[in-house]
C-alpha cells in the first residue's frame, strides 16, 4: 500500500521531477499517479505533449514538448495539474481554482501545501476563466513550487 | 409525508405551492376522510415501440438511439427534470471525449435534455412514475400503469410497448447505529440534491461517512458551498475513490480518517455530535478509541443498491451479485433480460458511472429497437459492436475491477439459464 492511498496526500517522491532547466522553461505536472478511466487532459494539449497508453494509464508529460500553456489545467476534472515556472528566486504555480471569491490580480493570498497547511504567501499575477473553471497564476517563493498546490483568499475585512 | 391531506406524497420531489399543509405521517397512512379527487376513472392510454423507465444518463441515450433506429419512444420520469443523477453533478466528469469527459454532470444533462427534446420520436411523460406491470394475455404488448402528477393530485396513464427499457437507476444506502432516524443525518444525493439543485444548505458542520468517490466528491462540493467538513471517516483500510478526489479535499485541509466508523449520534431531536470509532483489521470497533465530534450534519456515503422491483414483479431472472451491489437482473451482452423484449441499463443493472450507463443506454436502445423490428439488423449490429468496445475499455483499469467481475458473475449466469 502506497501511503497516499490512506491518506490522500502525494509526496514529491511520486512524481515525476522536473530538471532545473525544464523548470525555467516551465513545465505542466500532472498529479495523478492511479489507473483511472480518464483522458481530456491528452486531448487538451496543443502540443500533444501527455501521452497515456491507453485510457486507464496515468497520463506522463513530455517535458521538453510542454509549453506551459496551462491548457490542460483548466481542463482536468481530477484538478489535477499545476504548471510550474521558476524565475531566479520567485516561482509562478498556474493551478485550478473553485472557489468564491475568486481573487483578483495582484492580491496577496496564502499558499497552501498538499495538506491543507499554509507554507507562505503569493501574490496573483493572472486569473483566466476557462469554462467555469478558474485558473490563477500566482507568484511565490521559488523553494514552495513543488509544494503549494492551493491558496485560500483572505477574508476581508469590511 | 401527507401532504393537503393526501398520504404518501414524496414532499423532496413535489413542487411547494401557497396555502400547502404539510404533515408527518407516521408508517402506514390511513386513508383520508374525505377522499380526493383523481382523474383516475378513465385512464389516459397511449401505444408505443420502447417504453423507457427513468431519464437519467442511461435513460435519455437509450431513448436517442432508439428514436435515431425509427422506434417510437416513450420516456417517463418521476422529476420535474430530466438528467436523473446528473442535475445535481456540478464537477467535472471523467471517462474519454464520446462520454463527454472534462464537461459537468449538468451540462451534459442539458445537451442529453436538448437532444431528447428536439427528436420527434421521442415522447416525454415527466413528473410521472411508472408504478406497476399488469399481465394482459389479449395482448402482445407490455402493459404498464403510470401515475402522472399534477400539483398533489395524480392521474393513471396505461402505457402498452413492445419493448421496454429500466433505466431507474438505484437508491443510496443506510447504516445502521444509534441515532440514524434522528433530523440532520441524510445520505450524501440527498445533500447534493439540496445543494446543487436546490440551493439550500443542508448544515453548517459537516461528518461525512464514506471515502469513495460519492463522499469525496460531496465533501468537496460542501466545502464549494461555504460549509465545514469536520473530517471524512472510512472503515476501509485505504480510500475507495479517486486519489486525484481525495487530493483536492486534503489540501483543503480536510482530514480523511480510514479505519474509522461512525458509532452513534448524540442529539435529542436532531444532530448534535457524532461519535466516531477506530477499527482493527477485522473491522471490529477497538475500544476506547471512540471520540466525540461536535457536528449538526452525518453525511452517509456508504453505496448504492440497483433499484429492480418494477423487475422482480415482471418476473425476470435476478441474482443478488455483490459487485453489481446487490439484487440485478441478468441480461445478455445487449442488455436484455430473461423476459425477451425488457432490457436493462445504467446503475439499476450494477452500480457503476454515468459514463458506462451511458453506453449501456445506446446499446439497450438500439437493441430494444432491433427487436421491434424498426431498424436494419446489419448497420445497427455494427454500431452494437462499436459500444461494446468502448464499454470495454472504459472497465479495463483497476478501477473498473468490480463492475468488470459483476458483468462476468452476469454473463455466467446468463449462460447457465439458456
Ligand atoms: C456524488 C456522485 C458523483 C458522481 N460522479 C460521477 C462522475 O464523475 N463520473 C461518472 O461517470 N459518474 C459519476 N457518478 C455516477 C452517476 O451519476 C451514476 O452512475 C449515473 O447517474 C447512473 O445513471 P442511470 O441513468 O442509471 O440512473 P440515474 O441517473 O439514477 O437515473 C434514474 C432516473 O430514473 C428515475 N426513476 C426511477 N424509478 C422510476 C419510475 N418507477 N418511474 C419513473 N422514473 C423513475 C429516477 O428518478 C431518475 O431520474 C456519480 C454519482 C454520485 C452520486
Ligand atoms: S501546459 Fe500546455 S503544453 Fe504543457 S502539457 Fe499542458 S496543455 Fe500541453
Ligand atoms: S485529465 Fe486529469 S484526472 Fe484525467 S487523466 Fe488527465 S491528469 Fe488525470
Amino acid at each position: 500500500m502506497k501511503p497516499y492511498e490512506r491518506t490522500g496526500v502525494l509526496s514529491v517522491n511520486d512524481l515525476k521531477i522536473p530538471s532545473e532547466k525544464q523548470l525555467e522553461k516551465g513545465v505542466a505536472i500532472t498529479e495523478c499517479v492511479q489507473e483511472i478511466p480518464c483522458n481530456p487532459c491528452v486531448d487538451s494539449c496543443p502540443v500533444d505533449a501527455i501521452s497515456m497508453n491507453d485510457i486507464n494509464a496515468p497520463p506522463v508529460v513530455d517535458y521538453n514538448k510542454c509549453i506551459a500553456c496551462g491548457q490542460c489545467v483548466g481542463v482536468c476534472p481530477g484538478l489535477a495539474i499545476f504548471v510550474v515556472k521558476k524565475q531566479n528566486e520567485k516561482g509562478l504555480l498556474t493551478l485550478p481554482y473553485e472557489f468564491l471569491p475568486v481573487p483578483k490580480k495582484d492580491e496577496v493570498v496564502e499558499t497552501i501545501d498538499r495538506d491543507g497547511e499554509q507554507i507562505g504567501e503569493g501574490v496573483i499575477k493572472r486569473v483566466k476563466k476557462q469554462g467555469k473553471t478558474i485558473v490563477v497564476t500566482v507568484e511565490l517563493d521559488a523553494k514552495d513550487l513543488m509544494n503549494a498546490r492551493h491558496i485560500k483568499v483572505r477574508e476581508k475585512d469590511e | 409525508m401527507r401532504v393537503n391531506n393526501i398520504p404518501n406524497v414524496r414532499t423532496c420531489i413535489a413542487p411547494l405551492t401557497e396555502d400547502v399543509t404539510v404533515e408527518t405521517q407516521d408508517t402506514f397512512a390511513s386513508w383520508p376522510k374525505e377522499t380526493h379527487n383523481t382523474s383516475a376513472t378513465k385512464a389516459d392510454a397511449c401505444t408505443v415501440d420502447v417504453l423507457i423507465v427513468g431519464g437519467g444518463p442511461a435513460g435519455l441515450e437509450a431513448a436517442v438511439q432508439a428514436a435515431k433506429q425509427n422506434a417510437k419512444v416513450l420516456l417517463v420520469d418521476e422529476n420535474q427534470q430530466l438528467g436523473g443523477q446528473l442535475i445535481k453533478q456540478t464537477h467535472k466528469f471523467f471517462g474519454s471525449k464520446q462520454e463527454n469527459a472534462g464537461t459537468r454532470g449538468v451540462t451534459i444533462a442539458k445537451e442529453l435534455e436538448e437532444t431528447v427534446q428536439d427528436h420527434t420520436g421521442i415522447e416525454l411523460l415527466l413528473e410521472s412514475t411508472v408504478i406497476g406491470f399488469y399481465e394482459d394475455t389479449s395482448s402482445d404488448y407490455f402493459t404498464f400503469a403510470v401515475s402522472k402528477r399534477k400539483g398533489y393530485e395524480s392521474s393513471i396513464v396505461k402505457v402498452q410497448a413492445k419493448t421496454v427499457i429500466f433505466a431507474v437507476g438505484a437508491m443510496e444506502n443506510m447504516l445502521l447505529f444509534p441515532g440514524n432516524d434522528l433530523p440532520g443525518v441524510y445520505g450524501a444525493g440527498a445533500v447534493q440534491t439540496l445543494m446543487n439543485v436546490y440551493g439550500v444548505k443542508p448544515g453548517n458542520h459537516v461528518l461525512m461517512v464514506g471515502a469513495g468517490n460519492v463522499g469525496l466528491i460531496v465533501s468537496y462540493q460542501l466545502l464549494q458551498a461555504g460549509i465545514l467538513v469536520d473530517r471524512v471517516v472510512e472503515a476501509a483500510p485505504i480510500i475507495g475513490g479517486y486519489h486525484v478526489h481525495a487530493a483536492k479535499l486534503r489540501r483543503c485541509g480536510v482530514p480523511i480518517y480510514t479505519r474509522h466508523s461512525i458509532k452513534e449520534i448524540i442529539g435529542s431531536d436532531h444532530v448534535e455530535a457524532a461519535v466516531v470509532v477506530r477499527l482493527d483489521e477485522n473491522w471490529q470497533e477497538i475500544p476506547g478509541s471512540e471520540k466525540t465530534i461536535e457536528c449538526d450534519t452525518v453525511c452517509l456515503a456508504v453505496g448504492l443498491t440497483p433499484s429492480t422491483r418494477l423487475l422482480s414483479q415482471m418476473g425476470v431472472k435476478m441474482y443478488t451479485i455483490a459487485e453489481a451491489g446487490g439484487f440485478v437482473a441478468i441480461h445478455d451482452d445487449y442488455m436484455q433480460t430473461s423476459v425477451p423484449g425488457v432490457f436493462v441499463a445504467g446503475d439499476n443493472s450494477g452500480i457503476e458511472e454515468a459514463s458506462t450507463a451511458m453506453i449501456e443506454g445506446k446499446i439497450a436502445g438500439v437493441a430494444a429497437a432491433i427487436q421491434t423490428g424498426k431498424t436494419s439488423t446489419k448497420q445497427a449490429k455494427e454500431l452494437l459492436d462499436i459500444f461494446a468496445s468502448e464499454l470495454a475499455s472504459l472497465r479495463a483499469g483497476p478501477f473498473g475491477e468490480k463492475p468488470r467481475i459483476a458483468k462476468q458473475k452476469i454473463q455466467t449466469f446468463w449462460r447457465k439459464n439458456q
